[in-house]
């Protein structure tokens, strides 16, 4: 493997990490469901309201 | 709730699948030869060799090498003997899968929630406080206690709630144990809750009186905050990564542009005393509990993770550049004599309840019973996930310790030392120092604070401040001089931006342990959505940790002083009740034979908790004993004298109440956490004399479909059992569930 190649798969790793980290890939997954099961997708704009609405009901703990 | 014996006990199971025991290859014998030769000669240079001269690095080194090995070969044996992790069995997340809360997760991504979620200010200022018994015994107590109760709290509590659907400890408790522990519990939780909050919510405002600089950036943290909340919900929602690089980009530059307000008739406003910073905190507590969480709570909760993490990578990275040498004794007097101005006490049993987060930590319980088990993909992966976490986070420990014990010492104690003993003024300070036998000079101690540009450093007590001063010498030391200013600012606004995040997310935990117990009673106040609850529920949590809030600041005695031996005590506490369920489930499963894994931490757990809180109601000496505290003032007060530091009736008044309701709150903690101890020594002898495994409420098991490694690196065998499933279920192999 090239050291170009090797960065660019760190670079994806790192890309990949963050995005799971956050929930920004969760609207991927989303839309991938909705193609393998053939539903209409919402917006994105909605699927996000939802997801921080569900949050709103499930607090998440901060330790000390 | 289904009552189950599960395979494992009845003894009915195969091994779990890749238990078969195989000859390591001579290149992993000789790796891991060579880190405990290193670890072993880390160890040694600490706890020999004395002098100017000895490298903070040994401290990491030896930590590194421990853990290293703990991880490895200890919780393994957890994984594999204790708990029979099984990874046929379904977890929840597979099982329950609603995409919501139960949701398969990747092991790496949840190995940094469980990360995030766990560490916070705690261990960043246990350490540096226990610095003033020398760097030695909080060192050894960090490694020994992480690798031996922290992590296996963590890692065993994950694994039974995650046996039980991720049902919270409280409810464990009252399941497995009895009625009567779980109400012990239940209310322990709450009031523990409080109490971290309030000292918390203390260390800010410590770190933040009379700081404009530190006050005009933690303010702009908030505005900083909404805006990212704004972006994600209307702009440009979901583009989380964006909103994040944003608001770290606005957070240097509110850093930075603090260092120019100071010297405006801005910083003149900003410097604020303790008293309306603590109604400053009020207030936004009650707003952020209230508020929905996608306004303020998610948006600086992305901030602070990334914060978090970045500035332990920077330190770490900091520390193997700047090299530097242990300024404080292997072992103080202090801790011999137990005459400390930092906390009072001897090192046994106050320097293992001074740490807890790092080493342990009862609080994680509530999270290893909370979110995290519903996440979970394979069951052998609570060993990286709650073993490894844990690991994590008393290697954070480790580099808040490295950062107390590099610093000054006559500057550390002029810093920790409450205002009631240093005079508050450099040149008292020195004074009061120099007669503690340590070199320094008003001169000194005003240099140190000019560098960081902060008014004064004197009895700027709380750990921050000196964690800050610590941070700000390593990085200057490794990156250049001349940032010390901004490395501390830095520091300080690192620090509040996610103790602030715990108290958002603490309130509001809060709020909901509120209403879902008194929904119990009275249904309409359950209802979450229900408006006048959730204000009612937030006005009395924000209002306890408030109230306790403001009586640390206020106390003549110092706050932190006071109160910081109440918060260890109840966080080791809660440690109790989880260890205690923990060797109640084992036994009930018939695993007898492994009862002492939890049962050794929890024994020590009992005598240093006991013997402190024990120390803390009853000591006759007034600087440990809150009641003996309080008939000292009271005495005085009879006679009509004045007693330092208070310096007039008032005064006297508040030290004499203060350290009646510290007396009766430590008090009350012990023999909450005595009642669920005692309920269950009846429930562990009626198991033994069952003579066999007793019912339990775990789930039964249910055939698992989904094939991930363990560990942080997939294996070879792993990647290949991971290439097989897929073939099979790409070539259309009918997905079969039931109980296995």
């Amino acid at each position: 493997m090239s050291g170009r190649e090797a960065a660019t798969r760190a670079w994806r790793g790192v890309r990949w990490y963050l995005r799971e980290f956050t929930g920004e890939a969760r609207w991927d997954d989303y839309l991938r469901h909705c193609a393998e099961h053939g539903h209409e997708p919402v917006s994105r704009r909605e699927f996000e309201r939802r997801r921080s609405d569900a949050l709103e009901r499930n607090p998440v703990s901060r330790c000390c | 709730m289904s009552t189950t014996v599960s395979r494992d006990d009845t003894g009915g199971g195969l091994p779990p699948e890749g238990d078969v025991r195989r000859r390591p290859s001579v290149k992993t014998v000789v790796a891991w030869v060579l880190v405990a030769v290193v670890g072993a000669v880390a160890w040694t240079v600490l706890a020999l060799v004395r002098g100017e001269t000895v490298s903070a690095l040994w401290i990491l080194f030896a930590a590194l090498c421990s853990y290293a090995i703990g991880y490895r070969f200890y919780s393994k044996f957890i994984a594999r003997r204790v708990l029979q992790v099984d990874d046929r069995r379904a977890t929840p997340a597979e099982r329950m899968h609603n995409g919501v809360d139960f949701d398969v997760t990747d092991r790496r991504v949840l190995f940094g929630h469980h990360f995030a979620a766990i560490a916070g200010a705690g261990p960043l200022v246990g350490p540096v406080l226990a610095a003033q018994m020398g760097y030695l015994p909080g060192t050894i107590w960090i490694i020994v206690g992480v690798i031996f109760a922290g992590a296996v709290q963590d890692m065993t509590v994950l694994f039974f709630s995650m046996r039980r659907n991720g049902k919270s400890l409280g409810q464990m408790v009252r399941e497995e144990i009895g009625i009567v522990g779980g109400i012990a519990a239940l209310i322990a939780v709450f009031a523990i809750m409080i109490i971290i909050l309030a000292v918390l919510a203390l260390i800010v405002v410590n770190a933040l009186a009379e700081s404009p600089w530190g006050v005009f950036s933690i303010a702009l943290t908030i505005p900083i905050a909404l805006f990212m909340g704004v972006y994600l919900r209307t702009l440009r929602p979901g583009r989380v990564l964006e909103a994040t690089a944003i608001g770290v980009v606005l957070l240097l530059l509110a850093v930075i542009g603090g260092g120019w307000v100071d010297d405006t008739g801005l910083g003149e406003a900003l410097t604020l005393s303790k008293e309306w910073l603590v109604l400053a905190l009020v207030v936004y507590g009650f707003v952020a509990s209230v508020l929905p969480v996608w306004l303020l709570l998610t948006p600086r909760d992305y901030l602070s993770t990334f914060m978090k993490v970045g500035v332990i990578v920077l330190l770490a990275i900091g520390l193997l550049l700047a090299r530097p040498v242990l300024q404080a004794d292997a072992v103080t007097d202090f801790a011999r004599e137990g005459t400390g101005p930092v906390f009072a006490g001897s090192l046994f049993p106050f320097v293992f309840i001074t740490i807890a987060c790092g080493a342990l930590s009862g609080f994680h319980a509530l999270i290893s019973s909370g979110t995290t088990p519903k996440m979970v993909a394979k069951e052998s992966q609570v060993r990286l996930i709650g073993y490894g976490g844990m690991l994590m986070e008393s290697f954070v420990a480790i580099s808040a310790l490295i950062a107390a014990v590099v610093i000054d010492q006559g500057l550390y104690f002029a810093m920790n030392s409450p205002a009631g003993a240093t005079g508050g003024t450099a040149e008292t300070a020195a004074a009061y120092v120099n007669g503690l036998g340590f070199d320094t000079t008003a001169q000194d101690i005003a240099a140190a604070s000019a560098a960081v540009q902060e008014p004064s450093l004197v009895s700027r007590t709380g750990g921050a401040p000196t964690l800050a001063v610590g941070i700000a010498n390593i990085l200057s030391d490794a990156f250049g001089a001349g940032m010390a200013a901004f490395w501390y600012h830095f520091a300080i606004m690192f620090e509040a931006l996610f103790i602030l995040t715990a108290v958002d997310a603490g309130t509001r935990v809060g709020r909901f342990m509120l209403q879902d117990t008194i929904g119990n009673v009275w249904k309409k106040f359950g209802d979450l959505s229900w408006r006048p609850g959730n204000i009612i529920a937030s006005a009395i949590t924000v209002g306890l940790w408030g109230y306790i809030l403001y009586v640390g600041v206020t106390d003549p005695l110092g706050g932190v002083n006071q109160l910081f031996p109440l918060f260890g005590i109840s966080n080791q506490l809660l440690a109790a009740i989880a260890l205690t369920l923990v060797t109640v489930l084992l036994i009930k499963h018939g695993k007898l034979k492994y009862a002492w894994v939890p049962g050794i931490p929890l024994a020590w757990d009992l005598v240093v908790t006991m013997t402190a809180s024990f120390q803390k109601v009853f000591s006759s000496d007034p600087a440990v004993g809150y009641f003996a505290q309080r008939q000292r003032y009271a005495d005085a007060q009879a006679a009509g004298e004045l007693l330092a530091p208070a310096q007039d009736a008032g005064q006297m008044d508040q030290v004499i109440f203060n350290s009646t309701l510290n007396g009766v709150l430590q008090a009350v903690f012990a023999v909450l956490t005595l009642v669920v101890v005692g309920n269950a020594v009846f429930v562990i002898a009626r198991a033994i004399r069952a003579r066999g495994p007793v019912p339990t409420t775990e789930e039964p098991a249910v055939t698992s479909e989904i094939v991930e490694p363990a560990g942080l690196f997939a294996t070879a065998e792993e990647k290949r059992a991971i290439a097989e499933h897929e073939r099979l279920v790409g070539a259309g192999r009918p997905s079969e569930g039931g109980v296995a």
